[in-house]
């Protein structure tokens, strides 16, 4: 219908309006505000202002030893918290100089893939939904809940995992989840086209995201955009393959690129990555190989209880780590892993205490944000809503 | 006896009891109804229950007490009016939604008539016209709630509202022409009557949808408009303007707007199927029964009656159906695609389908001529 539309505002001489929409609103999910200037009902100006859900988790990390902030991560990206917890526990090995056992590296890449299709899940769903596609997000989210009973059968809960831990995982994989599994994947499959069913061959739906948003590829890149964002301008950067971390490397996917940068292809492109995902979970599931599900690291690994009551070496290592908690020798460590939303990057310093003495997250998001306004002026107020899901913002992990 | 009797023969008193059946025992009982069978079929869509939590003891009815519940909860709520909003008009605004969506049904005919007892409240010449100029005062309950709220988004709605209501307008008046020229009448009566005739020696009933069916598609995406359903809800945009034109408004005001849109399904449910699906009309039922193939089937007048009021509700019933089911099916416009829809595709379809009636009818009368 309408191609590359960007408006200019009607010449009337008239004051544009302006309105704030949120931070308590319905489209600005995850607590935020946009000051909008609005000429009829075209964006003239929109500034995204950002802090409502600010906790200060980097500062309580720094009062916090390495163990604690475990479960501080997973309120960083709550619709993926065991990306988060994965890639907190691969920045402190790298500090270390530990790392999982290899059946622990392929357990992870499984929880994180699940953790990403649900990402994804929700990220179109809500994009649908808010386009008035309310029956795509509630099914979508039907089969998140699905996936979120594979996660709580593992980690003991849906939301607040707290799973990975340094040099292992909380618990190994419990017996019958792989069949669970497969059976759920089966069922998101099937989902999947029946939601593509009803919106991609919709002329409503795809009038309304294609063409919106466009962001080029430059502009992109210079905003440091990462993830499906930055796929769907065309470039095919993914830190699993770029950086491989885990065992991304042993393992065969594709990453799906897009043309224009909107919104459709941003939506497309989390479509075809909830597929390369469960294909991940597959291979994954197949080359998972039998044993220990953490290290042996006595710095980070407390010992076992025999030897913690029958050695004066083990229960001083017992000891050190319930008291004072792991210490790993003085120095920094960026660990980057790939997100819901993109690059997630965890920054650690530390003095060789207990306790980070500085720690910085980067979250994908917060880039997107920033270019909001770059992305919505010129469009329809009633376009900011599939811009800003499809940027997928999340106040945890965007404020933290 | 012959006093009562004298009464209820008085033409206003025969109007007043049919505007007390029709509207309160019909239309509120069905828009009523419609706002828990919507979420129920809504949730039937989506793989879920819907609401069953409302109960008085254990007995819940599978949520039908929320209609209780809902009823009850706005009268308690606290009806707010905003600081600086004009209060004379914002609080007779609701009641311009709910009365356009209520005289609509003044014209509408159950039955057939018996005797000199019809089952319509009013036949006035001027018939579907009726409807045309009260489907607008609809819009004033959107334009004056959006603008005396002292509200930005409210008022964001009413112009989208007035905008789209003003521009469906045309093409809903320009769908029915053909209707009108194929009848060669505005009233109901009439329209309904002319439906019950038939092609093939009584074999297809001449139903509105079958002798003019773009009228029937342009009408109905019109009045979906009209009606602020969705995909055309942008006047309530609840992703981007929250709720538009009635934001501001709480309690029992509030559930008048709601009410009001369940009203307007049912009129509209009610318009479509007198226009293009043969009003009361069951195929081959006549006054005296049925008749198919020269067979005869007798039937007494009251069960016609009865049957064809049955077959009014059910059609009804469906459309108020469809009208639901399509907003959980298809997502929204937005606005500016509402009015290049209006515009540029429907307006000239609607004006080509007049032009192509014209002169269809024109080359069916020169060909009966000889």
């Amino acid at each position: 219908m309408t191609t590359k539309r960007r408006l200019k505002p009607l010449d009337f001489g008239a004051e544009p309006m302006k309105i704030e929409l949120g931070p308590s609103h319905p489209a600005t999910h995850g607590i935020t505000r946009f000051a909008i200037e609005l000429d009829g009902e075209v964006v003239v100006k929109m500034e995204a202002e950002i802090g409502y859900l600010h906790r200060g988790f980097e500062k309580e990390a720094e009062a916090t030893n390495y163990i604690k902030i475990m479960p501080y991560t997973d309120r960083l990206n709550y619709v993926s918290p065991l990306i988060n917890n994965v890639g907190y526990a691969l920045t402190v090995e790298k500090l270390f100089g530990v790392e999982a056992p290899p059946r622990a590296q392929f357990a992870r890449v499984i929880m994180c893939e699940i953790s990403r299709i649900t990402d994804h899940l929700t990220c179109n769903g809500a994009t649908a939904m808010e386009i008035g596609a309310m029956t795509v997000f509630l099914w979508f989210l039907k089969v998140r809940e699905y996936l979120w009973e594979c996660v709580e059968e593992v980690t003991g809960a849906r939301l607040t995992t707290n799973w990975a831990r340094i040099g292992g995982n909380a618990n190994d994989l419990p017996d019958g989840f792989l069949p669970m599994l497969e059976d759920r994947l089966q069922k998101v499959e099937a989902v999947l086209l029946e939601g593509e069913a009803l919106i991609l061959k919709n002329r409503i739906f795809i009038d309304r995201v294609k063409d919106v948003g466009i962001l080029s590829k430059e502009r992109a890149i210079e905003h440091a955009f990462t993830g499906p964002m930055l796929r769907a301008c065309g470039v095919p950067y993914d830190v699993r393959r770029a950086d491989p971390y885990l065992v991304y490397d042993q393992l065969d996917f594709e990453i799906p690129v897009g043309t224009v940068g909107d919104c459709f292809d941003r939506f497309l492109v989390r479509q075809e990555e909830i597929r390369q995902s469960i294909s991940i979970i597959r291979q994954a599931s197949d080359k998972l190989p039998p044993g220990d599900f953490h290290c042996r690291d006595r710095r980070v690994w407390m010992p076992d209880k025999y030897e913690v009551f029958n050695s004066i070496e083990g229960l001083i290592d017992h000891f050190k780590i319930v008291m004072d908690g792991p210490q790993p020798p003085p120095g920094e460590a960026y660990q980057a892993v790939e997100g819901g939303n993109g690059e997630l990057g965890f920054y650690i310093v530390s003095d060789g205490s207990g306790q980070p003495l500085k720690c910085r997250v980067r979250p994908p998001c917060f880039n997107f944000v920033a270019a909001m306004g770059e992305m919505t002026v010129g469009h329809y107020l009633a376009d900011i809503v599939p811009i800003f899901g499809s940027i997928n913002m999340i106040g945890g992990e965007l404020e933290r | 006896m012959d006093a009562i009797l004298e009464i209820l023969v008085n033409p206003a008193v025969q109007a007043i009891l049919k505007i007390a059946v029709i509207v309160m025992g019909f239309v509120m009982l069905t828009g009523t109804v419609l706002t828990l069978m919507e979420r129920k079929w809504m949730s039937a869509v989506q793989d879920r229950l819907g609401p069953n939590r409302a109960n008085v003891g254990r007995f819940t009815g599978h949520g039908i007490l929320h209609i209780a519940a809902d009823g009850l909860k706005s009268i308690f709520k606290e009806d707010t009016i905003p600081e600086g909003a004009d209060r004379v008009i914002f609080t007779i605004a609701p009641f311009f939604a709910l009365f356009a969506s209520i005289v609509i049904w003044a014209i509408i005919p159950f039955a057939a008539p018996i005797g000199g007892f019809t089952f319509q409240i009013t036949d006035v010449d001027i018939g579907i016209l009726l409807v045309l100029a009260v489907t607008s005062m609809g819009v004033y309950g959107a334009v004056l709630a959006g603008w005396c709220s002292n509200n930005k988004f409210a008022m964001l709605g009413a112009t989208r509202a007035t905008a789209q209501m003003l521009s469906y307008e045309i093409f809903l008046g320009l769908s029915l022409v053909g209707v009108f020229m194929v009848n060669g009448s505005v009233t109901v009566s009439t329209l309904v009557e002319n439906q019950n005739t038939y092609w093939f020696d009584g074999l297809i009933p001449k139903w509105g949808v079958f002798t003019q069916p773009l009228a029937f598609v342009l009408f109905f995406t019109a009045m979906l408009a009209e009606m602020k359903r969705l995909p055309f809800d942008a006047p309530e945009g609840e992703s981007e303007i929250i709720a538009g034109y009635f934001l501001e408004y709480s309690g029992m005001r509030w559930s008048t707007f709601m009410l009001a849109e369940y009203l307007a399904i049912v009129g509209t449910a009610g318009l479509t199927v007198t226009l293009f699906f043969g009003g009361y009309h069951i195929p081959w039922l006549f006054a005296d029964g049925f008749h198919l193939f020269g067979w005869i089937l007798e039937l007494p007048v009251w069960l016609v009656a009865l049957l064809q009021i049955g077959a009014f509700i059910t059609k009804t019933i469906f459309f108020c159906w469809l009208v639901i089911i399509l907003r959980w099916t298809i997502p929204r416009f937005r606005f500016d695609q509402i009015m290049e829809l209006g515009w540029k595709k429907m307006l000239p379809l609607a004006l080509a389908n007049v032009m192509v009636t014209a002169l269809v009818l024109l080359a069916i009368d020169h060909w009966q001529a000889g």
